[in-house]
């Protein structure tokens, strides 16, 4: 089976996101990049079926700046086999929406045919968390997002999910999309052998017009602000002073 | 000139940095406190990174390294400098020393270390014999076919947790016209060798946990067969393989003050004082910028040095410059990120204090700043006839 996992390329999650004076989004320049966290899981889960004998290619898939190269090469010296890179913007502040990803993913997908589409539930620079479902609905495939569990029998997954209170587990019918939460797993270190190899392992280019989708953005930002700075705390004495400032503060 | 590095050199440098990061940064306060690494937690580190495949990096393919360049190689401890160097130790870089192996001591010292199966230690330094090297007391007379080996090392770091020493010992003396010279040789000598005892040392307060041991040798008898490289040979073998630590230390300085800066840079920032970040104050914001300055400077005088290496290039003096800027350096930045710091900058609290104390040997290990002026200003003045 191939597995098929999109990786983004967003702002490190290290680096203290710094809103642009224009208010039209966060300053992307000369800061730090990496590869979306929650992609990182889906790659290493990808990886993990492959080592259990349930996969036998991953095929890593970006959409965006050139630069995301970096990000697929990132994928390859953790263990992916092969990389396509779909060139749509470039201004590295211009964010590809989901549908468009979306739609040019549903294209890859009718090329390469993968068995399992395995996404991160949500990138955190936007926060959007719309991909994989999308994609799904685009497919007509089953979609079981916020995964934090998966096992793979024949031709159906089991799949646990985080949902608000507890966990769900579903069976879904392959080929399926699976989204990836924060507890799926740990990904790996890439080691320097595959850091060594990951150079020589095959990384084609396309672009958005390769696949006839249109990025224009349909969405408008209006504004962006910092988040309101938090006031400072002070330290009770015992809790009969914290009960009194609660109810003071009218908390209980 | 290409200043920008490889994708596969990004890749290192951030797979490094994480590593440290995750695997190392946690257990630094405990290390710290306790003066030790547990021994578990060194092999666990030391596990996680033969698994990496970074473990022994630094030496060939054709002995089961990974083959890296100088100038890959000095990126890899530029980020481990990062971290605690007690912790640090475990991720394994063997001398490289040990590749003056003959084809029986490769199975015996140079494989088994590159697998991470034995650890190895450097020894060197003794009470009389620091930067004098040619002044050690340790001396081996020939017996009955076999050296016989009487005297003591002091400062071998990470004697602990080695398997095997590398020995550097007097094996003779020649007259010469500036008077009596030492002929020194090197041993390979295995932890409970008969005669052969490795001693608590002293506590530093530079990387604590990063102990030093004393090493006594009372009639200690050593064949042949444990000689690296030729006998009276230790000069030769010092002189082909022992630059490469003085690179390390440079790229250690470099990664620290790094991470230090950091701390100086965000406290500067967010520290308010009389109303405003003290960054904005010039004292300190001067003081930033200088800091940063340096660094890169110091950078990349350590990355040019690596690059000759690789080019085949004369870099001794290269190497001794970013050596000697380098740890300089990182004294400066690390006292100047205290005092940004004020006060709360030598409270545990924050690893400033320990950054700070960390720094101080960086000058005197593996060549003092005096030593490395000395090399510098030789290669200048000595072609010239002074």
């Amino acid at each position: 089976m191939k597995v098929l996992v999109p990786v983004k390329r967003v702002i490190d999650y290290n680096v203290k996101v710094r809103v642009k004076a224009d208010g039209t989004g966060v300053d992307l320049a000369n800061v730090k990049m990496s590869m979306n966290p929650f992609d990182e899981i889906a790659v290493e889960e990808a990886i993990r079926l492959k080592e259990k004998g349930k996969a036998d290619e991953i095929v890593v898939v970006s959409i965006g700046v050139k630069q995301a190269q970096e990000t697929l090469r990132t994928a390859l010296a953790m263990g992916a086999d092969r990389a396509i890179l779909v060139v749509a913007a470039d201004d590295v502040h211009q964010d590809i929406e989901p549908l468009a990803v979306a739609k040019i993913l549903a294209k890859v997908v009718e090329e390469e045919q993968p068995g399992l589409v395995i996404a991160g539930k949500q990138a955190i620079d936007n926060d959007m968390n719309a991909t994989g479902q999308m994609l799904s609905a685009l497919l007509g495939w089953s979609q079981a997002t916020f995964a934090s569990e998966v096992d793979i029998e024949g031709d159906t997954a089991k799949v646990t999910r985080e949902v608000d209170g507890g966990l769900q587990t579903i069976a879904v019918k392959m080929p399926a999309i699976i989204t990836a939460d924060l507890r799926l797993n740990e990904p790996r270190y890439a080691s320097l052998p595959n850091i060594m190899k990951a150079k020589k392992k095959p990384l084609d280019e396309k672009t958005a017009a390769d696949y006839g989708v249109d990025v224009t953005p349909r969405l408008t930002v209006v504004s962006t602000k910092e988040p309101e700075a938090r006031a400072a705390g002070i330290i009770v004495g015992s809790v009969d002073e914290l009960v009194a400032k609660l109810k003071e503060a009218g908390a209980v | 000139m290409q200043f920008g590095l490889s994708e596969e050199q990004e890749m290192i440098v951030s797979t490094v940095r994480s590593f440290v990061e995750h695997e190392i940064y946690p257990h630094e306060a405990e290390v710290e406190r306790s003066g030790q690494v547990p021994r578990a937690l060194g092999e666990a580190i030391k596990r996680k990174c033969i698994d990496l495949g970074f473990y022994a990096c630094n030496f060939p393919e054709s002995v089961g390294g990974a083959g890296l360049s100088h100038l890959d190689f000095t990126l890899v401890e530029r980020e481990l400098g990062r971290g605690s160097m007690a912790l640090t130790h475990f991720f394994g870089r063997p001398q490289n020393i040990l590749m003056a192996c003959n084809e029986e001591q490769r199975e015996r010292y140079l494989l088994p270390a590159v697998r991470g199966e034995r650890m190895d230690a450097l020894a060197m330094t003794e009470p009389d014999a620091g930067s004098d090297v040619r002044g050690m007391k340790c001396a081996a007379r020939r017996e009955g076919g076999d050296w016989v080996v009487n005297g003591s090392k002091h400062f071998i770091s990470g004697a602990e947790h080695a398997d095997f020493f590398i020995v550097f010992i007097a094996t003779g003396e020649d007259d010469t016209p500036k008077g009596p010279k030492k002929r020194i040789t090197t041993f390979l000598v295995d932890r409970g060798t008969p005669g052969f005892e490795v001693r608590e040392g002293y506590t530093s307060v530079s990387h604590r946990g990063y102990r030093n041991y004393v090493l006594t040798f009372d009639d200690c008898r050593l064949p042949d067969a444990q000689v690296l490289g030729e006998v009276d040979g230790g000069f030769a073998v010092m002189n082909e393989w022992l630059y490469a630590t003085r690179l390390t230390v440079a790229a250690f300085c470099v990664g620290r003050a790094r991470r230090c800066f950091d701390y100086a840079l965000n406290y500067a920032a967010e520290r308010k004082q009389f109303g405003q970040p003290i960054g904005k104050f010039q004292g300190v914001g001067f003081q930033i910028a200088d800091m940063i300055t340096e660094i890169d400077a110091a950078d990349w005088l350590t990355l040019a040095a690596a690059w000759r290496l690789d080019q085949g290039l004369p870099a001794n003096r290269e190497i001794a410059s970013a050596k000697l800027y380098a740890s300089e350096m990182l004294a400066r930045v690390t006292d100047a990120t205290l005092q940004i710091f004020g006060g709360m900058g030598l409270m545990d609290d924050f690893p400033i204090e320990r950054f700070w104390r960390d720094a101080r040997v960086e000058r005197i290990w593996d060549g003092t700043s005096e030593i490395q002026r000395h090399i510098i200003s030789r290669d200048l003045l000595r072609p010239l006839g002074a």
